[in-house]
């Protein structure tokens, strides 16, 4: 079996009374792609918005390559998040793609897949503008580094927003319905980007309300159900032959057929 | 009523009208810029999620913005000194026109960061870097950029209100104006001239924020 990169164990998170993850566990090895798929309100998008620490969670641990997400926990001392500093750190571990896009407005194509790299890497500028171009380039946007996001369809501000987070060469990708937001026919192309991602070998977490895309690149599907991992196993069994109810009837009513 | 306007008296002393407006431009910038900062700050703090921070930003915000700025200025000038705080005339009312615009221009700030989405937060946060950098590379740019069209009325409110520092001696255009209609009596003359530098200096200011509006939207 390849390297283990995330381990969750235990992962509980509430907002107020209302617990959105009942205990989480879960392993992620090296190379894997992990379709995290259920109905809205399940805690799909929590469960990945914990990982690089966009929420906060109560109970459990998040570990990346070994290292605890977020917390100290320690048995005399308790749990106490970490600094912000350390937070930024980690964070940088891993990359995410947002619905949203949310890409910087005000600064080119290039210079949003620069920031990280001048900022967070220290890297001089000239040496991050020839990586943020490799990576414009890769996503296919090699001739819209100059370009201002306002300038951009959807489906090509998305493809930034990846190239921005795969340029900080992070252990881990996160998608969180990257291509919710996106008009039918631009989906195509943002799903193929993350099919050759996939392809060579970057592992990656998926939340996704594309079944078939699920179906033909995910290594794992995990099926989450309010709060919990209702069911997981390769997209074949999961897909074709649901062992729960559950899954049955989610599936039922998404998109696969 | 055989009035004959006549600007002679008033172009003969036309470079301490000048002078004056040198002063209340100088007033202004020094003042808005000390204001600046303080309204960066103060909105920040207004918006932060800590009401340890947040509530004694609020009682600044109001306590400044329900003072007439005549009562500040008279507060700052005489009502100090006798607290033991020594300031000439310029500076008490530098200090007076800072916080006052530190007030206003916090209002304006607030709700130039309320109008970022968080999302760009989230994104700079997930490529790893700081609550202050964020703050820095991505949050302050965007929020000037939206307030530019609000700041520019506030800005020349501002500038406006140093005419009041005249109620305290201090040379500024109004100052001037007083002077040479107190020394010609030629009351209309005069007042029609300071009116239109008044104006015109207005203008120019407007123009000036149109022109970096343009010059730093975002293409699209």
């Amino acid at each position: 079996m390849a390297k283990t990169i995330l381990e969750i164990a235990g992962l509980r998170k509430t907002y107020g009374p209302v617990e959105v993850l009942k205990g989480i566990d879960c392993a992620v090895h090296e190379g894997e792609v992990i379709a995290i798929i259920g109905s809205s309100g399940s805690g799909k998008t929590t469960l990945l918005r914990c990982i690089n620490m966009l929420e906060d969670f109560q109970d459990g641990t998040i570990r990346l390559d070994g290292e605890e997400i977020g917390y100290h926990v320690d048995a005399s001392a308790g749990r106490r998040r970490k600094s912000e500093r350390d937070i930024a750190r980690q964070r940088a571990l891993t990359g995410m793609a947002f619905q949203q896009f949310n890409l910087f407005p005000h600064m080119t194509a290039a210079q949003n897949v620069m920031l990280g790299l001048v900022k967070v890497k220290r890297l001089p500028k000239g040496e991050a503008h020839a990586i943020a171009l490799k990576w414009l380039d890769r996503v296919g946007l090699g001739d819209r580094a100059n370009h201002y996001p306002g300038q951009l369809s959807g489906g090509q501000q998305q493809r930034v927003a990846i190239a921005r987070a795969i340029a900080m060469n992070p252990r881990l990708m996160l998608f969180d319905e990257v291509t919710s937001a996106l008009d039918p026919e631009l989906v195509g192309e943002v799903l193929q980007v993350i099919k050759d991602l996939a392809a060579e070998g970057m592992t990656m977490l998926l939340v996704t309300h594309e079944m078939r895309f699920a179906y033909e690149v995910a290594s794992r599907v995990i099926f989450m159900n309010k709060g919990v991992i209702g069911e997981e196993g390769n997209p074949r069994e999961m897909f074709l032959a649901p062992r729960t109810e559950r899954l049955a009837e989610f599936l039922k009513t998404s998109s696969f057929n | 009523m055989g009035y004959t306007l006549n600007f002679a008296v008033v172009w003969r002393n036309f470079d301490q009208l000048l002078a004056g407006l040198a002063l209340s431009l100088g007033l202004a910038v020094v003042s808005i810029l000390i204001g600046a900062v303080i309204g960066l700050a103060v909105a920040f703090a207004l918006t932060s999620r800590y009401r340890a921070v947040a509530c004694p930003a609020t009682a600044y915000v109001t306590l400044i913005r329900n003072l007439p700025i005549l009562v500040l200025v008279l507060f700052a000038y005489f009502a100090l000194p006798q607290l033991g705080v020594r300031l000439d005339k310029v500076q008490s009312f530098v200090a007076v026109l800072a916080l006052y615009s530190g007030a206003y221009l916090a209002e304006v700030f607030r709700a130039g960061l309320l109008s970022i989405p968080k999302g760009l937060t989230e994104a700079g946060l997930a490529i790893g870097l700081t609550p202050m950098q964020i703050r820095s590379t991505i949050i302050i740019p965007l929020m000037l950029r939206n307030v530019l069209p609000s700041m520019s009325s506030t800005i020349i409110s501002l500038f406006k209100d140093t005419s009041l520092a005249a109620t305290i001696a201090v040379p500024e255009l109004t100052f001037a104006a007083r002077k040479i209609n107190v020394e010609s009596f030629r009351v209309i003359e005069t007042w029609i001239v300071a009116s239109a530098l008044y104006v015109v200096t207005c203008a120019l200011i407007a123009a000036l924020m149109r022109q970096i509006e343009r010059r730093l939207a975002v293409p699209r």
